[in-house]
Parts: structure tokens; sequence; C-alpha cells
């Protein structure tokens, strides 16, 4: 186990590398720069400022050296946050992102799992078709569309919580951004879970357990939820995923100071190290969170064997 | 699938051995009422997005200095309201339905092309081209797509919509190539290729004559669901600021712009939510629909 765990480990370098290259070279075929503004620098300051950055240099000798940075943790300057290191940036944005990213996953696990569980329990009845419904409207709802609509609801008409900002420490700023960020997720992890447990209470062993006079609870919570949790545990990989992008909207409408900001703004001044630094570190989150759901997953399913 | 696969081994879709297969279908779908009433809907939103802004008399970017930001429903003919700077919101938003719905419909025929070519070519030829081909689509998969779809959209100059979603179009077929891939595998075995390839078939022909047909049901199911997906990607890029620029509109910059009003003029806001739901939950009905139509053995 140990040992699939550190080869699955070497095996997400060499992707990561290959991402890391791709992106360097595609961002720097694209026409314009950092230093074009609105209004023309002087082509001697101009110069002078990419000779600075060292932006003058051949392209493979620059991607040497970001490269070379790379492995000392140093993701270069920032070309638009003049006094700023692409480093110092992220660095000041990473914990919030991270924090509204985990909120968000484990408030689907907990509202998820139950939701699935208890419509399939009450299979085709009136609450399972409207949990399922509302799972629907929650998939298909972007949450460019569920933020506004909550912080109308929720901010401004009722005004039980704060439509945007924030404040350190204060978890309420955290609440209507994480409902916005989970919902979609709660809706898919009830549909997989309602989906699997049905089949898996149709299977022999879950009868067996009935049989042996089990009451209905064990044979839901101790027998049958288990194997039924696998399609939710691989669809963590891809939720992570999911939450990574819908955190860089949920960020810019409601307003914090997480790190998904700068691949947007990034993106738009051409800033290229902020944008290489952020595919750099979300790129890596993804992997490893992938990395995690297939141990996981391993783990959980003794069918699963290491090769 | 393999058994409606079985189905339709061998012919075209539209030669008479086939019939039996897509007139089950085509029941099955009927009797699923609301996947009907989702293509309806979507039907309807198409003809209205096309036809309705002649009906009204403003254009998109015309501003209406005597009415600026008022309601929907007030006495003069704004239907929809106006926005801040007095356009229509009625043609504004159907404009940015029409600019949607193309570029879903593009991105979806882009990947779908590729998907298809990539995922049957690295199915049938198999071995090692067929490892480095998936390997290749692992490691796309392995990067949030939105982070490609950024990346992207720095290397055109921005408001070139569309060729930025041919872009899309073609790095958004991984999970097409992935399950067509998948069916090749189990097809290539069947007696009918041993046949072909008996007699002589080239590689080529097998694919585009014996392949490519009988991975069309999976295909088209999930085309119906990478239409929402893309007409997705365009309003969350539009609602970031990387998409469509004014004075065109997107149903998702018309979103961003509805959301920074919505305190005052929250019609600004719903209207084009509105219609980007309905789009999209008709299509994941729509979809979900041909997808028991299609595969009865999913059920």
């Amino acid at each position: 186990m140990m040992q699939y765990a550190l080869r699955r480990f070497a095996g997400v370098i060499p992707t990561l590398f290959i991402i890391i290259t791709l992106s360097f070279f595609i961002i720097r075929i694209a026409p314009g720069g950092p230093f074009d503004e609105e209004q023309a620098l002087p082509p001697e300051i101009k110069a002078n400022l990419e000779a600075a950055y060292g932006l003058d240099k051949p392209l493979y000798v620059q991607y040497l050296r970001y490269l070379e940075g790379l492995s000392r943790g140093d993701f270069g300057p920032s070309f638009k946050f003049k006094d700023f290191s692409v480093t110092e940036l992220i660095a000041q944005g990473l914990p919030i992102s991270l924090m509204l990213g985990f909120c968000a996953l484990v408030v689907a696990l907990l509202a998820g799992i139950p939701l699935g569980t208890f419509a399939a329990l009450r299979h085709n009845t009136g609450a399972d078709y409207s949990i399922m419904g509302i799972a629907v409207l929650g998939i298909a709802l972007p949450s460019f569309v569920i933020g506004p609509l909550v912080q109308l609801v929720f901010g401004l008409y009722l005004r039980w919580l704060p439509v945007a900002g924030w404040e350190t420490g204060e978890l309420r700023y955290l609440v209507l951004p994480v409902a916005t960020l989970s919902l979609p997720v709660i809706a898919y992890i009830a549909r997989l879970t309602r989906g699997s447990l049905l089949e898996v209470l149709r299977s022999n062993f879950v009868r067996t357990a009935r049989a042996k006079g089990l009451p209905e609870r064990q044979v839901v919570l101790r027998h049958a939820l288990r194997p039924a949790l696998l399609p939710v545990v691989s669809y963590l990989g891809p939720a992570t995923a999911f939450v990574i992008t819908g955190s860089l909207v949920v960020e810019s409408v409601f307003g914090l100071p997480g790190s998904g900001r700068y691949l947007v703004q990034g993106a738009i001044n051409r800033d290229y190290t902020l944008v290489m630094g952020m595919i750099v570190v979300y790129g890596s989150l993804t992997l490893l969170c992938n990395l995690i759901a297939d141990l996981l997953y391993g783990w959980l399913d003794p069918r699963v064997r290491y090769e | 699938m393999s058994e409606a696969a079985a189905t339709v081994a061998g012919a075209s879709p539209v030669s008479v051995a086939s019939r039996g297969f897509w007139a089950d279908a085509w029941r099955r779908l009927r009797r699923n009422r609301a996947s009907i009433v989702a293509a309806v809907v979507i039907l309807l939103i198409t003809l209205l997005a096309f036809v309705g802004p002649s009906f009204s008399p403003h254009s998109f970017d015309a501003i209406d200095w005597d009415h600026m930001a008022v309601p929907p429903g007030d006495q003069n003919d704004h239907w929809l309201g106006t926005d801040r700077l007095g356009r229509d919101l009625f043609v504004r938003t159907l404009f940015g339905v029409q600019i949607s719905l193309q570029i879903g419909l593009l991105a979806t025929l882009v990947s779908l092309t590729i998907g298809v070519t990539f995922g049957a070519t690295a199915g049938y030829v198999g071995g090692r081209i067929d490892n480095y081909m998936m390997r290749f689509v692992d490691i796309l998969y392995s990067l949030p797509y939105i982070f490609i779809v950024i990346i992207l959209s720095t290397l055109f100059e921005r408001g070139n919509i569309f060729v930025l979603f041919l872009a899309i179009g073609a790095v958004g077929w991984l999970t097409m190539a992935r399950i067509v891939r998948g069916q090749t595998l189990s097809l290539k075995r069947k007696e009918f290729i041993e046949a072909a390839l008996a007699s002589g078939v080239g590689t080529t022909s097998i694919l585009l004559r014996h392949i490519v047909p009988n991975v069309i049901g999976p295909v088209i199911i999930y085309a119906t669901l990478t239409i929402p997906q893309m007409i997705l990607f365009e309003s969350f890029l539009s609602f970031l600021g990387l998409g469509v620029q004014e004075p065109q509109a997107s149903l998702g910059s018309l979103i961003n712009e509805g959301a920074q009003e919505m305190e005052s003029a929250v019609w600004m806001l719903l209207v084009p939510a509105g219609f980007l739901v309905t789009l999209l939950v008709c299509f994941s009905f729509l979809g979900d629909g041909l997808r028991d139509a299609l595969d009865p053995r999913e059920r």
C-alpha cells in the first residue's frame, strides 16, 4: 500500500512537469505582453523593463530560468503588482481559498450523503422525487447565478448574513460563499449516493443481512452504505476540480481576498508569472486531491489490489 | 450498451436494418414527458432568440436616453426593461442567447469531431499508440478544464470569441474520446469487423464505415450533455470578463452586469439568469431522456 502510494506520487511529478511546460509556452506565444498599456511606453523604457525581468532573453533561456526558480520555490516577480513576488501574492490569498474549498467539500459530503441515503430509502415517494428534482436544479444552476441570488435573498432582503466582504476570524462571511460553492456538489453527491445505494440494496449480501434478522438501520448503515459510497469517493477528485473552478467565481462574487482572482487578473493583464504560479499551485493541488481520492478508494474497497 | 450496439451492428443509422432501434428509441423518448417538454422549450427559445429581436424597435446597442434602468412592464416598448445605459434588455438578452447557442453548437461540433476520431483511432489501433494517446488525454484531464480555457483565452485577442471557442472545442473532446475508445474496444472483437477485415477492407474504411456509425448512440447522448457545458463555459468566461466584450452581450456578461445592479434593479439579473437556467435545465433533461431512450440497459 505504502509502496503503491509512493509510486503513484512519483507519477504525479512528470504530469505536473508537462502541464508547466505546455502552459509556459502557450502563454508566451500569445500576442501582447505585460507592458502593453493604453499609452504606449517609449521603446527604450519598454526595452529596459523587459531586460529587467529577463524577457529579452530567448524563450528557452527564460524557460530554464523559470524552472530553476521553481525548484527553489521561487515563482518570480509579478509584472503588474510591482512590489510583490508571485509567491507573496499567492501565499496571502491561498489560506482563504483553501478554507473556502475545504469547507465546501466537507459541507457537501455531510449534506449530500444523508440526502441521497434518505431519497434511496424513500425510493419512488414524494420525498425522493422532490430531493432529486432539487438536485437537478442544483446541478444545472451555475455558481455565478446561485451566488448573486443568495446574496439577494439572504443578504439584501432577509439581512441575515453579510452580502459580501471578509473579516479575518468572522465565520459569517464564509456562510454564503460556502453554500454557493457546495450546492452543486451536494446535489451531485446526493444523486450518486441514491443511485448506488439503490443498487446495493438489491444485492445478495444485503438480503443475507436482512435474512439473519438485523434491524434495517444496521443493514443500511453498517452493510449497504460502505460499498454504496465508492462512487462518491471516486467523484471526490472531479469534485475538487469543480470546487477550485467554482472558487474563482465565488471569490469574485463575494469579494473574498482569496488567490483565485489572481488567475483571472493575471490572464487579463498578461502577467505571465502570476498565471504560471497559479497554474502550478492549483494544478498540484488538483493532482494531489485526485491522488488522495484514489488511495481512499483502494482503502475502502477490499477488492482493489495493489500491484 | 453493447446490446444496443449489437442491434445496429454493421448498419448506418438510415438503413432499413437499423430502423427498429431508432424507432424504438424514439418511442421511448416520446414517452418521457420531461425531455419532450425540454426539447420543445429549447426549440422555442432558439426561435425566439433568432426571430424575437426583429420585432422589437430597438437594437442591442442603441441607447434610449429617456428610459434608463426602467423595470419590465412599464408603459413603453422595452418589454423586459432596460439596463443602466438605457439599452433594451429584451433584445440584449436574446442576443446573448444567440451567441450562447451558436458557441455551444460550434464548440460541441469541434469536440465531437476530434473526440470521435481520436477515440476510435486509439481504440481500434490499440497497443502502444493507444497507450500514448490515452496517456495524453489523462494529462489534460488532470488539470481543471477552466485552467486550459483561461490559458487559451490569453492566446486570442479579446472579443474574438468564435476563434476562442474553436480552441475550447479543440480541448473539450477528452471525455468523448474516452467514451468512443471504450465502445471501439468492445466493437473491434465483433464478428462483422472480422468479416470486414477478412474481405480486405482497410483500417480507415473500417473506422469510418463500421466503427463510427456504431458508436453514434453514446456520442449523441454525450453531445447533448456537451452543449450546455459549452454554454456554461462561455457564460463563465464572459462573467469573469474574459469572453464577450462590450457592447456585445452574452448571458454571462449580462448576469455580471445585473449582479452589480441587483440592489436597485433586480430584473437586470433575473432576466438573463432565467434564460440561462432554463436552457441549462432543459438540455440536462433532454440529455437524460436521450440516454434512457438510446441505452435501455442503463435504466
